[in-house]
């Protein structure tokens, strides 16, 4: 049947369309199981897990949860990690699901003023290093680290007559002119972690000298990471002329794991004096209609099953000693042993400060 | 010369019942999905001293200067560059003109990442261009936003360019005109309405752009919508927030009242041919400017998009090879990340076809109505509309979260908020596309219906639909391809097992490693094939061509 007139054909369409969503719809009304994204099972509750849009997780990991315990995961993202806590902030009362994964201790205070997280001190906790833990009073459980650094590309550094840097000091080193990419705090998470990572390193009083020297030696800031590490740096898979990087203690690791063929020995290093630590942690948002199953999922998410799943999901490391790291990890990741780092109320409480002085010393 | 002018008839001044009929359900839609949510999260952070802050901050003052300049520039550049590429493919006959057609389509769907990404490979230190030394500069965004919005022009205007009657400029070259005073002086007068609705979308465009700026435009330039987003989604600072957007839609509306202003002073009915009968075979001193601004096109839109599809086939240790294509479907599965490109593909097509099919009837009936009438209610109705495109996607987003969360509206999680995000950007476009062409339509010719006993309903079915089909199909177009690409929202919105091909591209992007890139240039290059086949598709269909009237 061909419409003979435009008006018919766009109504035929339009009703085709509006039927075909409208299905879709019952299917969302009906069971909220089947729309879950990883769990087959059918469980009597199924919780909603915000998160940022790079949480990753294998669905067997999921499902083996599910299966166990009868409850059901639904993964709701909403962008990136600093959208994903303040619509929390925004939604309070009336949250968009029962569990928010993926608060770091950059952005924690706000959250904890806040009141959106109803505390839950997980028996797992036991297993999890103190140095980890954000919030004594348990509103956020710690799930995970990973490490902001700066990356080199070893090709250049072999082929060149330069040390591989082992400090901050070693940037604002005229040898090292022009050498160096970084991502702008004002806009991107590695950027602010490794302004944070200055601050700590050269205190309240030095950062911004650094900061101005390093702008002297022509560092070269971008917006984001894809830009920094695709677009200006030479290691690896970048396509860039710099062979320094702010990036991930993870980055070589996910070099070898993402190439095909995998080489042997992952393109870029790690800068271990460099590293700041960024913990991820998860909360029970105040209002879920389901407060024991969002603590039994709080629970798996420490349980060595999903903490084994965490590294080569996310490319973060797991907080629970009791994980095994894959092989993958062991040959090419760097944990550092004592990484910069800054308490979270004093990041809360001058993190706009911060950024707005840096924006003054380096792009003004 | 008679018949071109416009005819005492224009659009009547009052507004009946059967106006507001037809305006009634497109209002209802903004209100509901546009003027709600954003009122909902603006009030949150109202604040009468906030706006005094930010207008007399000297630093955000730098920003909505830099925002208004930089928007102004790309969109003179983007219509001096596309104008002609709009004349050649409304015009001349050659093979393979509507694959270059759907092709030009191609930059406008990409993600602003990806296309970035592109630029600063080929601009970029160590680029093949980078002698130009545009890395960080403000050329380069301009370059990007006309790559960006080239089809904008060619679709707008090139819609009734392929429309108007060749032999009116014909008979003032007759007449002794020199072909530029007879372009000047007839056809262009002509045009003004499509040249206006073109430069107004592209306006919005660059003055609501955000990636391109960031990624090209280096660390020190920002947009309002990069203010906007940063306060409200990485600072939460609701008033500086609520205080830019406030700013942001009072700039919008100050620039589509004046548009609308010009175009309505313009507004005259034309004697409207069908496209094929004005296309002509280009020959001589025609031949050489088709071949010059298929080159322009080539270098302009074709380079940026060959060297992403080449990414796509870059093997790890150098050469070319499948690997990245490979990996669509095995790298990663199991993963709860894990799309397969078919899966991304069919999300895709799903939403894009119901954002179609609500911007179609939304923009539809809203475009009747502004077309129709020059009311006070007209005109707020026609500034109404073009709102979303002057809005930050975040501030939707977040809108969205805290105004639908309640029944009988409680859209939260629902796949409804991807498909009306993107209608809402869409929506826009189809009016633009059909208001010119719709004020265009000969009133003699609806009089002339009407006094033979049609009934109104009768004379927009077989009068006007007829005239404004091939209208109607770009807007479609138009629409689709508009909603293939949009991701600001529906990252925002999108559940996410059910991502987006733009969204699966971002995601790829966002971790290191020779795969991931590849995969994210490969998924790219899938974004790329569907909405030039999608184009041809929508746009190949021959739907009530304008017959010999």
């Amino acid at each position: 049947m061909t419409p003979r007139s435009p008006l018919a054909a766009l109504l035929v369409t339009a009703a085709l369309v509006l039927a075909a969503c409208g299905g879709d719809g019952d299917e969302e009304a009906t069971g909220a199981t089947e729309t879950s994204t990883s769990t087959g099972g059918d469980g009597d509750v199924t919780l909603r897990l915000v998160t940022h849009d790079s949480f990753a997780a294998s669905e067997e990991v999921l499902d083996a949860f599910t299966e166990d315990t009868g409850i059901g995961i639904e993964l709701v993202a909403v962008g990136d990690a600093g959208t994903v806590v303040n619509q929390a902030i925004l939604t309070k009362g009336n949250p968009l699901g029962d569990v928010l994964f993926g608060i770091d201790n950059t952005l924690l205070t706000r959250a904890l003023d806040e009141e959106i997280f109803e505390p839950y001190e997980s028996e797992l906790l036991a297993d999890v290093d103190e140095a980890y833990l954000l919030d004594p009073e348990h509103r956020v459980t710690p799930i995970d680290h990973g490490e902001v650094c700066l990356n080199y590309d070893r090709a250049f550094f072999e082929e060149s007559d330069l040390e591989v840097p082992d400090d901050l000091d070693d940037l604002t080193d005229p040898a090292y002119r022009g050498l160096t990419v970084v991502e702008n705090p004002a806009t991107s998470s590695p950027g602010l972690a490794f302004l944070l990572a200055s601050i700590d390193r050269y205190g309240e009083d030095g950062w911004q000298t650094w900061w101005s020297d390093l702008r002297d030696n022509d560092v070269l800031v971008t917006a984001g990471w894809e830009d920094a590490y695709y677009g200006s740096f030479s290691g690896g898979s970048g396509e860039g002329d710099r062979p320094i990087v702010v990036s991930y203690a993870s980055s070589p690791p996910a070099e070898v794991v993402f190439a095909d063929p995998q080489p042997d020995e992952s393109p870029i290093g790690v800068v271990e004096a460099s590293c700041f630590r960024q913990v991820e942690a998860a909360g029970i948002l105040a209002g879920t209609e389901h407060p024991a199953e969002a603590r039994e999922l709080i629970d798996f998410l420490l349980s060595v099953p999903f903490q084994e799943d965490i590294p080569l999901q996310m490319f973060v490391f797991p907080v629970n000693r009791e994980a095994e790291l894959p092989e993958a990890f062991i040959e090419h990741a760097v944990v550092p042993d004592e990484p910069l780092s800054l308490p979270v109320d004093e990041i809360g409480a001058n993190r706009e400060r911060w950024v707005d002085e840096w924006t003054d010393t380096v792009l003004r | 010369m008679s018949g071109v002018a416009s005819t005492t008839a224009g659009p009547r001044p009052g507004v009946s019942l059967g106006w507001v009929a037809l305006a009634l359900p497109p209002a209802a839609f903004l209100a509901v999905f546009f003027v709600w949510p954003v009122g909902a999260i603006v009030a949150q952070g109202l604040d009468g001293a906030a706006v005094a802050e930010v207008v007399t901050d000297p630093g955000l003052r730098g920003v909505a200067w830099f925002t208004l300049w930089q928007a102004a520039l790309s969109t003179a550049l983007t219509l001096v560059l596309a104008l002609p590429g709009a004349y050649v493919l409304a015009r001349y006959d050659f093979r393979g003109r509507r694959v270059v057609r759907a092709l030009v389509t191609v930059p406008f769907v990409l993600p602003s990442v990806v296309v970035g990404a592109a630029f600063l490979g080929l601009l970029g230190r160590g680029g093949p261009l980078a002698g130009l030394g545009l890395d960080q500069s403000v050329a380069a965004v301009l370059i990007a936003h006309a790559f960006f919005n080239y089809a904008v022009v060619v679709r707008t205007v090139g819609g009734l360019w392929a429309h108007l009657d060749p032999r009116l400029e014909e008979a003032a070259r007759v007449l002794g005109a020199t072909r530029w005073r007879a372009f000047r002086r007839v056809t262009l007068p002509l045009l003004r309405p499509a040249i206006a609705a073109a430069g107004s979308i592209v306006f919005l465009f660059c003055f609501t752009s955000f990636g391109v700026v960031l990624v090209l435009g280096g660390p020190t330039r920002a947009t309002l919508e990069v203010e906007v987003y940063r306060q409200t989604a990485q600072l939460l600072d609701l008033r500086t927030a609520a205080a830019l957007t406030l700013v942001q839609l009072a700039a919008v509306v100050a620039l589509v009242a004046v548009h609308a202003r010009a175009q309505r002073r313009r507004a005259g009915s034309l004697r409207l041919r069908p496209a094929d009968e004005v296309l002509v075979r280009p020959r001589g001193r025609q031949r050489s400017f088709l071949v010059a601004n298929l080159v322009l096109m080539a270098a302009l839109l074709g380079i940026p998009i060959l060297s992403l599809v080449e990414r796509s086939f870059a093997a790890s240790g150098g050469g070319y090879g499948l690997a990245s294509w490979r990996a669509l479907s095995t790298s990663r599965r199991g993963s709860t990340l894990f799309v397969s490109p078919l899966e991304a593909l069919g999300n895709s097509l799903t939403y894009a076809t119901g954002a179609t099919a609500i911007a179609l009837v939304v923009g539809g009936l809203a475009a009747f109505a502004v077309a129709r009438h020059t009311s006070l209610a007209a005109r707020g109705f026609d500034v109404l509309l073009m709102l979303p495109l002057g809005t930050s996607a975040v501030t939707v987003g977040f809108g969205f979260l805290i105004a639908l969360d309640r029944p009988p509206l409680d859209l939260r999680g629902s796949a409804w908020l991807v498909p009306i995000a993107q209608a809402l950007v869409a929506t826009p476009l189809v009016v633009r596309t059909l208001v010119p062409v719709l004020r265009s339509v000969d009133d003699r010719l609806k009089e002339a219906a009407a006094t033979l006993g049609a009934s109104p309903w009768r004379v927009v079915r077989e009068v006007e639909l007829p005239l404004v089909g091939r209208a109607m199909l770009v807007g479609a177009g138009f629409a689709f391809a508009v909603s293939l690409g949009e991701f600001g929202a529906t990252v925002f919105l999108a559940r996410p097992d059910r991502p987006t091909l733009p969204v699966a591209v971002v995601r790829l992007l966002g971790q290191p490693g020779p795969l991931s890139l590849g995969q994210a240039m490969a998924m790219s290059t899938i974004l790329l094939v569907v909405t030039v086949v999608a184009m041809l598709a929508i746009e190949g269909r021959r739907v009530g061509e304008v017959s010999e009237l």
